[in-house]
C-alpha cells in the first residue's frame, strides 16, 4: 500500500472501547499520542486541553470527545489559504534538512508535480558535497522533464545557486527547485553555508516568491523540533515536506512543531515515485495518528 | 537552554526525604515518573519504558538509601545498571572468518539511513586491519547509488563490483561473491537499497539473497534520530530477515537517541559501531554506558555515582 487512502479506518477501534470517560481513557489517548511520536509536551497539552472541553461542554460520551479531538488537531494543523501560492508566482524554493531524509527525492517529486501544471522549472543542484549527489537529481530532472544547472562534486553550493537563478531568468522560468546538501542543524559551518545560500537568492533573485522548505523525516522523533527550530533560525522557513509516511511512522512531531513553531506541513512523501508527493490534508494525517493496531494491546496490560 | 537535568530533577524529588531510611514504593514512582518523562523525551519506545521502568522500581523500592548520600542517587544507580544491562555490557566488533575465507555482509535498513556511507566506512576500517574488501553495488533502484558507491569506494581505495541496475540484487550479491573469490578479497559487503518494513516485495528480495547468498552478518543500519517507530522497523528486519548487528548513524546530531535502547531491547542484537560524520572515517567504537548517560540527557552520571 503506497498511499495514505486506506487509513480512515482505526480511529474508531480506540473511542468505542470505551463506554465513559476516565483516567483510563485518557490513559489510552496520552499512550496513542506519545507513540505517533507527538512528545511530551504536545500530548500533555492536547490532554489538558481536552480535559477542559469535555468539562466545560459536560461531555459524557467518548465518541463526542474523539470529535472534539480530532478537530482541535486538525485545525491546530491547517495550512492557511497562502500556502500554495507560489504555484501561481514566479517563485524559488529553497529545499533543506538534515542528511537522507528526502531532499533530492521531494525536489524531483516536485519538479514533476509543477511540470505536470505546464510550469516551466529550472532545478539547482547544490549538494555539492555528497558522492553522486548532482547524479542523482541528473535523474530525477530526466524524469521530470525539467532543466538542471549544476552538480560538480566539490563546487561552491552558493555560486551554483547563482548560476541557476541567471539561467532561470534568461529561460524565463516559472519555479526554481533549490536543493541542498544534508547538513546536521548543529553544524555551525554548514548552516552558515545555508544562509548564505539564503543570502544570494534574496540579492539576486528579489522579485521571485519565496518558499523555504525543511524536509523532515516522518521516522523521526523528538528530534525533528530541534531541526526545524535550528533551520528556522538560518532561514525564513516556509513549510515542512514531512517524508516516509508510507511505512508505519506517524509523523506526529510535525504536531509539535506546528503547536510550537508555527510551521505549517504543506507536503507529505508517500513513496520513491515521481507521484508520490501530496498536497497535506490534515484529515487523513489525524485520521492515521490514530490508526493502531490492537492486536498488541494485550502484552501491556 | 535552561535545562534541567535529570539529575537535578531526581535530587528535587528526593530533597524532602533525606531522613527516611528505605525508600518506599511512594517515592520511587515520584522519582521514576522524571526518568519515564526524559526516556520518552528520549524517543525511548512507550512501551519499553514502561517495561523498563517496572524493572527499576521493583530493585528500587526497599533499597536502604542511609547507605548513599541521597535517595536521588539510589535510584540514578539502579537505572544506570539497568539501562547499560539492556544497552549490553561490552563493546562489539564485526566477526570475521580468518585468512583468506570470505566473511560476506549485507548492510539492511529503511532509506537514508546512511547504508551505502557506512558500507564505505566499514571498508576503511576493514581495510586498515589488514582485509581486502570488495564492495557489491546491489541497490538498483535509488538513482545513481551506484554511482555513490563507486566514488565512496574509490576514496577508501577498495574496489566495487557492480553490474548496472539491470540485474536482480540476489544475481549480483553471488557474482560478487565469485569475483572476491577470484580477485582475493576476504571480505563482501552488500549494499542493499533502502526499504521499508511493511514492503513485502523488497522485504522477500533480502530474504531471496540470503537463501542463495551464505551471509555471515547481517548489520541493520538505524538512524539515531528515529522515534517510535524504531521498534516496529527492528522487530520486523529482525523477524523477516534476520539481524546480527546493529550500527547507529548520524550520532554527531544532538538527539539523546533513545532508538538505540528500543532496538537492543527488540532485537537483543548489539550495536557495533556508530556514525559520527559524513566523512568515511567517522565510524566509532560504540560504549553501551555512554549512550545510557547520552539517552538519560546526565553527561554526568558516572562522577555522580562514583560519588554515592
Ligand atoms: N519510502 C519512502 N522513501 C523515500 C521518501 N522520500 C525519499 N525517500 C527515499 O529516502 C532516501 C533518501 O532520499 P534522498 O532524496 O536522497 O534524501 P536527501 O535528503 O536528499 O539525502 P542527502 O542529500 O544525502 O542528505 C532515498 O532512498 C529515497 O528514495 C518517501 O516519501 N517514502
Ligand atoms: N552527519 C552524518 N551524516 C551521515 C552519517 N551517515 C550517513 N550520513 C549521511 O546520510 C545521508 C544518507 O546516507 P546514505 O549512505 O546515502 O544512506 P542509505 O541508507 O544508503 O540511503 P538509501 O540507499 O537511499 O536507502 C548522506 O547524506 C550521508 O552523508 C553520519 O554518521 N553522520
Ligand atoms: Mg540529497
Ligand atoms: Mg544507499
Amino acid at each position: 500500500t503506497k498511499t495514505r487512502n486506506n487509513i480512515v479506518s482505526g480511529i474508531d477501534s480506540i473511542f468505542n472501547g470505551f463506554s465513559s470517560i476516565d483516567d483510563e481513557f485518557y490513559d489510552e489517548i496520552e499512550e496513542i499520542l506519545i507513540m505517533g511520536d507527538l512528545g511530551i509536551n504536545a500530548t500533555t497539552s492536547i490532554i489538558e486541553d481536552l480535559k477542559e472541553k469535555v468539562k466545560a461542554n459536560k461531555i459524557k460520551d467518548p465518541a463526542e470527545c474523539k470529535e472534539l479531538l480530532i478537530e482541535s488537531i486538525k485545525d491546530e494543523m491547517n495550512v492557511g489559504e497562502t500556502a500554495y501560492e507560489f504555484e501561481h508566482r514566479k517563485s524559488v524554493i529553497l529545499v533543506i534538512g538534515v542528511n537522507g531524509v528526502g531532499k533530492t527525492t521531494s525536489v524531483g517529486k516536485l519538479a514533476g508535480k509543477l511540470k505536470d501544471q505546464g510550469k516551466k522549472v529550472v532545478l539547482a543542484a547544490a549538494d555539492t558535497f555528497r558522492a553522486a549527489a548532482g547524479e542523482q537529481l541528473t535523474q530525477w530532472a530526466n524524469r521530470a522533464g525539467v532543466d538542471i544547472i549544476g552538480g560538480q562534486e566539490g563546487a561552491d553550493p552558493a555560486a551554483v545557486v547563482y548560476d541557476a537563478v541567471a539561467a532561470s531568468k534568461a529561460r524565463n522560468a516559472d519555479v526554481l527547485l533549490c536543493d541542498t546538501a544534508g547538513r546536521l542543524h548543529n553544524k555551525k559551518n554548514l548552516m552558515e553555508e545555508l544562509k548564505k545560500i539564503d543570502r544570494v537568492l534574496e540579492r539576486e533573485y528579489p522579485d521571485a516568491y519565496r518558499e523555504t522548505l525543511v524536509v523532515l523525516d516522518g521516522t523521526t522523533g523528538q528530534n525533528a523540533l530541534a531541526q526545524a527550530k535550528q533551520f528556522k533560525e538560518a532561514a525564513n522557513i516556509t513549510g515542512i515536506i514531512l517524508t516516509k509516511l508510507d511505512g508505519t511512522a506517524k509523523g506526529g512531531i510535525a504536531i509539535a512543531i506546528h503547536s510550537e513553531l508555527g510551521i505549517p506541513v504543506k507536503y507529505i512523501g508517500v513513496g520513491e515515485t515521481i507521484d508520490d508527493l501530496q498536497k497535506f490534508n490534515a484529515n487523513d494525517f489525524v485520521n492515521a495518528l490514530f490508526d493502531v493496531k490492537h492486536d498488541e494491546k494485550e502484552d501491556d496490560e | 537552554m535552561a535545562f534541567e537535568s535529570l539529575t537535578d530533577k531526581l535530587q528535587n524529588v528526593f530533597k524532602n526525604l533525606r531522613s527516611k531510611g528505605r525508600l518506599t514504593q511512594e517515592d520511587v514512582k515520584a522519582a521514576l515518573k522524571e526518568v519515564k518523562l526524559a526516556l520518552l523525551e528520549a524517543d525511548v519506545s512507550f512501551k519499553v519504558v514502561k517495561q523498563f521502568i517496572k524493572t527499576v522500581e521493583e530493585r528500587a523500592i526497599g533499597q536502604d538509601v542511609l547507605q548513599s548520600l541521597t535517595p536521588g542517587q539510589t535510584v540514578i544507580k539502579i537505572v544506570n545498571e539497568e539501562m547499560v544491562h539492556l544497552m549490553g555490557s561490552d563493546t562489539t566488533e564485526i566477526s570475521l572468518k580468518p585468512g583468506s575465507e570470505i566473511t560476506i555482509i549485507m548492510m539492511i535498513g529503511l532509506q537514508g539511513a546512511g547504508k551505502t556511507t557506512t558500507t564505505a566506512k566499514i571498508a576503511g576500517k576493514l581495510k586498515s586491519k589488514g582485509k581486502k574488501p570488495l564492495l557489491a553495488a546491489c541497490d538498483i533502484y535509488r538513482p545513481a547509488a551506484i554511482k555513490q558507491l563507486q566514488i565512496n569506494g574509490e576514496k577508501q581505495g577498495v574496489d566495487v563490483f557492480s553490474m548496472g541496475e539491470g540485474h536482480k540484487p540476489v544475481n549480483i550479491a553471488k557474482a560478487a561473491v565469485e569475483h572476491a573469490a577470484k580477485n582475493g578479497c576476504n571480505v563482501v559487503i552488500l549494499d542493499t537499497a533502502g526499504r521499508l518494513h511493511v514492503d513485502e516485495d523488497m522485504m522477500n528480495e533480502l530474504v531471496e539473497i540470503k537463501e542463495n547468498v551464505e551471509i555471515h552478518q547481517t548489520i541493520l543500519v538505524v538512524d539515531a534520530m528515529t522515534g517510535q517507530d524504531a521498534v516496529n522497523v527492528a522487530g520486523m528486519f529482525e523477524e523477516k530477515i534476520g539481524v546480527d548487528g546493529v550500527i547507529l548513524t548520524k550520532l554527531d546530531g544532538d538527539t539523546r537517541g533513545g532508538a538505540a535502547l528500543s532496538i537492543r531491547a527488540v532485537t537483543g542484537r548489539p550495536i557495533l559501531y556508530v556514525g559520527m560524520g559524513e566523512k568515511l572515517s567517522d565510524l566509532e567504537q560504540f560504549y553501551p554506558d555512554r549512550m545510557a548517560s547520552r539517552i538519560l540527557g546526565m553527561g554526568d552520571i558516572l562522577t555522580l555515582i562514583e560519588k554515592a
